[in-house]
């Protein structure tokens, strides 16, 4: 068995050591809201934050999260409401078919939330690991340094748990 | 793909790990994974058992004393970046590994790893090779260290044997005034490099170069020093005609390889430009 914390709740899977953690948070857990794009750690979609940090989710294994905290989009936001994030990114149009949108969202508020004053350069070089087909960058890098201000005072808008 | 079946254990010891991996002839280690589990999902690697190091106690420590820097096998390249001694420790090291991976792979992804992948455009072998470090392994028959020039056999091969755990890499010291430049060129940031360059360089009283060693990677089977560019400023006062002829010879002495990303001409001018950019940003470095 395998145990670890999955959006604040404690789980306890029994998976294949081969299942990664993608497969386990998606299809064991149904967090679906993990999307699983490449599965070989080049396009970002699975990103997900372990222990607060961004991490691929394809390229870990179930069994190595035990122990570990780890957090999806879903675990972002509570109840209806969006986090100032997300707002962001619905005002700055910085989706069109969403696929890819979890992992730029995580991989964002992993960001923000250590980095809460960084400027346009490090958002799109910390932002090339994720890749978009569809909207393009410029409207997801806009988004995500509105959200700066939100992620300044207390830096930990919206996740849940405690950071490293 | 989804991963092929393996079993998987988590040791508490080194000697542990050790002896599973002794034990079971096609086990591989694993530590971040950035590298492997995309070899286990191309089935480029389809080991029955899977180490997993991350228990091991020590190793992912970095270590800064008069003979060098030490980076345990877990360091992972967040650590490097986070640890504000080595901008002053190991500068060439830190420039380096701005370039590795992407961000999230940058929090999984370790000093370890990289080693025993051994791939011929990343770039802590290539810094491993340039700066004569040594690579501390154990294994069954005990603990040895492998100069990394000998460490880094051909692309994705090493001089490690099944049963041996890369331990700790070791960096020798960097005086405060030595001038350096590490240079690459990929097609995003983080992506692998066509072709990267490390040089540095101390200086003699009267101004001249001395100590010259250049390192590069991408433009061959494993990372490697090219003694014949050194030679163009070793002992040389560095300007531009020495520049321009430590590039030439750049491109002279390596013979890349032709794949989807460049052609084999193309890398070799590349590595002329990123010999050429190195020394001159290791010109422009001031150093106290």
């Amino acid at each position: 068995m395998t145990r670890f914390e999955a959006n604040g709740r404690a789980v306890e899977v029994a998976v294949e050591p081969r299942m990664t953690l993608a497969d386990c948070l998606r299809d064991v857990l149904r967090l679906t809201g993990t999307h699983i794009g490449c599965e070989h750690g080049v396009c970002g979609a699975c990103t997900v934050l372990v222990d607060g940090e961004a991490v691929r989710a394809c390229l870990m294994l179930a069994v190595q999260a035990e122990g570990r905290r780890v957090t999806t989009v879903e675990g972002l936001s509570h109840d209806d409401t969006l986090t100032p994030l997300q707002q962001a990114f619905r005002k700055h149009h910085a989706l069109q078919c969403g696929f890819c949108t979890p992992g730029m969202i995580t991989t964002a508020h992993a960001l923000l939330s250590e980095e809460p004053d960084c400027d346009a350069d490090r958002v799109r070089e910390v932002l090339s690991g994720n890749i978009c087909r569809c909207t393009g960058y410029i409207p997801i890098i806009e988004a995500v340094l509105e959200a700066r201000s939100a992620y300044r005072g207390d830096g930990r808008a919206g996740d849940d748990g405690e950071r490293r | 793909m989804k991963l092929p079946a393996f079993d998987y254990a988590c040791p508490a010891t080194l000697a542990e790990a050790v002896t599973l991996l002794a034990a079971n002839g096609d086990a591989k280690a694993i530590a971040g994974g950035q590298s492997l589990v995309p070899m286990l999902a191309f089935r480029v690697a389809a080991p029955t058992l899977l180490v997993d190091l991350a228990r091991l106690p020590g190793l992912d420590r970095i270590a800064i004393g008069a003979d060098g820097v030490r980076l345990g096998a877990l360091v992972r390249w967040r650590d490097i970046l986070a640890d504000a001694r080595l901008a002053r420790a190991h500068p060439l090291l830190v420039a380096a590994v701005r370039h590795v991976a992407h961000y999230q792979i940058r929090n999984r992804g370790t000093v370890g790893g990289s080693l025993a992948h051994a791939d011929p455009a990343a770039e802590l072998p290539g810094i491993a090779v340039a700066c004569d470090g040594e690579i501390a392994v154990t294994g069954t028959a005990g603990a040895r260290v492998i100069a990394a020039k000998d460490f880094f056999l051909g692309a994705l091969t090493t001089a490690l044997a099944p049963d041996e755990i890369i331990t700790e890499l070791r960096l020798p010291a960097w005086p405060a005034a030595r001038r350096f430049g590490f240079e690459e060129f990929a097609l995003r940031r983080g992506d692998f490099a066509l072709a990267a360059a490390a040089v540095f360089h101390d200086r003699a009283a009267d101004g001249r170069a001395t100590n010259a060693h250049v390192g590069v990677i991408g433009v061959g089977e494993r990372p490697t020093r090219l003694p014949s560019v050194e030679a163009v400023f070793d002992g040389a006062r560095i300007d531009d005609g020495v520049i321009a002829r430590a590039a030439a010879a750049a491109s002279a002495a390596v013979d890349p390889p032709d794949d989807i990303h460049a052609s084999a001409a193309y890398r070799r001018a590349l590595v002329g430009t990123m010999v050429e950019r190195a020394l001159v940003a290791a010109q422009q470095r001031d150093q106290p």
